[in-house]
């Protein structure tokens, strides 16, 4: 029994790891990347580190392509503390900024770090970051997004994490789908859901808790929500027709989505407190994709209600409709940044689709990718990065991208297809 | 007083013994006459029953043949329907119906007016664009196949659509010729 018991966690942690685990590899850097060196963190408490600190703090930085980490192969000392700091050695590798750490362990784990200038020989910035030990990943992400906007002057993203559907391909029959919820680094992947139907259009609620998605498991499309932290689910819609889109609102007490019971798919406000269903949108076109301003507002949607889809804006308090975009003959999927200005969207030029940012502001169009079948963008909620799901061959991989398209990034599965990312909103620290 | 009242009994049943013979002659004539009746009208219940028993034997006979005739009806039906596919095409980004698409949904509309049965209209797309817009567009198509097979005659609530938008492709590769067999309704 005990046997049995060890062999079904050993698959499980084996398949998690097959199925869903993302590498990330950097495709183009900037081309001056900052020279930074994370000696490794000195240990206090019994036994050994859970986790590699400085590894996963130098990878973080590393994945930005903003930084170029020293190897630790040529560091020519290793201090942990101010005082065993000499500065020359750092000098004498050409590196620009040096971070060094302490964990100590109690009842919590406890970073304490600190930011040298090499080049002026200086403390910059010093910080502390807690945590349970089962999150000690999340603390070294903390780390790294404190150093990233101490240089950056950008807040990290590093401490979020992405939800994934993963597929793998049956041609001899029904494809296998997972819903996975994993770090923004790829790493700790834990399926949500899984199964031989389709899952869709996965979103987080805005405080990172919960998220919803489009499952098919009843033979039809309905819209569930589902807690991360205890697994209990609820189904919300299950019309007759499409059961599609659904996004949380900014307050948390709305859910956008797109039904078809009425005719035609429109889009629907859902008030997750009463259950109360009321209609934005009523016109014969398609109306879909619906997605907030971050003031909640306003939705953006797209309509091809003008023959062709495009992105429009709809005003909750008036009711108004407008057209947004007005380049080329497809613009559909829009996701907005925290800035209400950036919006990332799927542009299709010369047969192609890429991803593109949108300047709400100077209505300016920029394509980002180069890529032919691109879709489902999703910006970090540090407003820096586009993930995005793209193909290689006949599998589904996913891509990142600056918002101004200096860096990219790919993050290829193990194996299978993987699609539709969506990336978490800032977490509550740990 | 005693003795006249005692001949006049007598005479009395004399006179009674008279009728009675009278009568039991009588009765017994009626009896056959009341019999052969029976037995006629016994004879033209049979006679009236084996012709009606014909009479339904050929009904029976005749359903059968129709019932037969039916089947055989039905089974070209559903030969001319699994001849004709089950599986509609649709151009990119298009739900309109091409006159193939509309011959090989006249043939499932033939059967389903001879039947009682109902159908699932599955639509779907190529991976190009976006998945949900996509979806958008699958019900779209099976909703084309549908409104033209009520137009035809069949009541709608024997017809259920679903959308899988791109999620269940039937070719894997990217370009046209996985595409044009992707962009498709099917009937189940």
């Amino acid at each position: 029994m005990a046997q049995s018991i060890t062999l079904l966690l050993l698959s499980l942690i084996y398949s998690s790891l097959a199925w869903g685990q993302l590498e990330i590899q950097v495709t183009r850097g900037i081309d001056n990347p900052t020279s930074i060196a994370i000696a490794p963190f000195a240990w206090d408490g019994l036994g050994t580190s859970p986790v590699d600190f400085a590894q996963i703090i130098d990878s973080d930085l590393a994945r930005s392509g903003q930084f170029s980490p020293v190897s630790r192969r040529d560091m020519l000392s290793l201090p942990t503390s101010k005082e065993d700091i000499f500065y020359r050695d750092w000098r004498a590798i050409a590196t620009r900024y040096l971070v060094i750490g302490r964990v100590t362990k109690g009842t919590q784990l406890r970073v304490d770090f600190a930011l040298h200038d090499v080049e002026r020989g200086i403390e910059l910035f010093s910080g502390q970051v807690v945590g349970s030990e089962p999150e000690a990943r999340m603390v070294a992400h903390g780390v790294a997004d404190a150093i990233y906007e101490k240089l950056t002057g950008i807040p990290g993203a590093f401490a979020t994490r992405l939800i994934y559907v993963s597929v793998t391909r049956n041609p001899e029959g029904k494809d296998f789908y997972r819903l996975t919820v994993a770090d923004a680094d790829g790493s700790r992947p834990i399926v949500l859901l899984e199964g031989r139907d389709p899952i869709l259009a996965p979103s987080w609620s805005p405080d990172g808790k919960e998220v919803a998605y489009v499952s098919f498991e009843s033979s039809r499309p309905a819209i569930y929500r589902q807690v991360l932290a205890t697994g209990e689910r609820e189904q919300l819609t299950n019309f007759q027709g499409l059961n599609n889109s659904p996004v949380w609102s900014p307050d948390g007490r709305f859910m956008a989505l797109v039904l078809s019971k009425d005719g035609s798919p429109d889009i629907y406000l859902l008030d997750l407190e009463t259950k109360a269903l009321t209609r934005l949108t009523r016109h014969y076109a398609i109306d879909t994709e619906p997605t907030w301003m971050p003031d909640g507002k306003s939705l953006l949607f797209t309509s091809d209600r003008g023959g062709r889809p495009q992105i429009y804006r709809y005003e909750l308090a008036t009711g108004k409709i407008e057209r947004v975009t007005f380049e080329g003959r497809y613009n559909a999927r829009a996701r907005v940044a925290e800035d209400g200005r950036n919006v990332a969207l799927v542009h299709q030029r010369d047969g192609r689709f890429h991803i593109a940012v949108f300047d709400l502001v100077t209505e300016r169009l920029t394509v980002l990718t180069e890529t032919s079948l691109d879709e489902s963008p999703s910006i970090a909620p540090n407003g820096s990065l586009v993930i995005y799901a793209t193909k290689r061959g006949e599998r589904s991989v996913l891509g990142a991208v600056a918002v101004d398209g200096g860096v990219k990034f790919s993050l290829p599965a193990r194996s299978g297809s993987v699609q539709e990312p969506a990336w978490s909103p800032m977490l509550p620290k740990q | 007083m005693t003795t006249k009242n005692t001949l006049g009994k007598a005479a009395a049943v004399v006179l009674m013994a008279a009728l009675v013979s009278a009568c039991s002659s009588n009765a017994a004539k009626e009896e056959a006459a009341a019999q052969a009746a029976a037995e006629r009208a016994a004879a033209e219940q049979a006679a009236a029953a084996e012709a009606a028993a014909a009479e339904q034997r050929a009904i029976e006979k005749e359903k059968a043949m129709m019932m037969a005739e039916k089947r055989e009806e039905k089974r070209r039906l559903m030969d001319a329907a699994s001849a004709a596919g089950s599986v509609f095409y649709f151009d990119y980004d298009s739900s309109a119906l091409s006159d193939d698409a509309r011959a090989v949904i006249d043939a499932h509309v033939a059967l389903m007016m001879a039947d009682s049965g109902n159908v699932r209209l599955e639509g779907h797309t190529d991976e190009r664009g976006t998945r949900e817009y996509n979806l958008a567009l699958g019900e779209r198509r099976a909703n084309a196949v549908r409104d033209y097979m009520v137009a035809s005659g069949v009541p709608a609530y024997r017809i259920e659509t679903i959308s899988y938008g791109e999620e269940n492709p039937v070719a894997y590769g990217s370009g046209e010729s996985s595409w044009m067999k992707n962009r498709r309704v099917e009937i189940k």
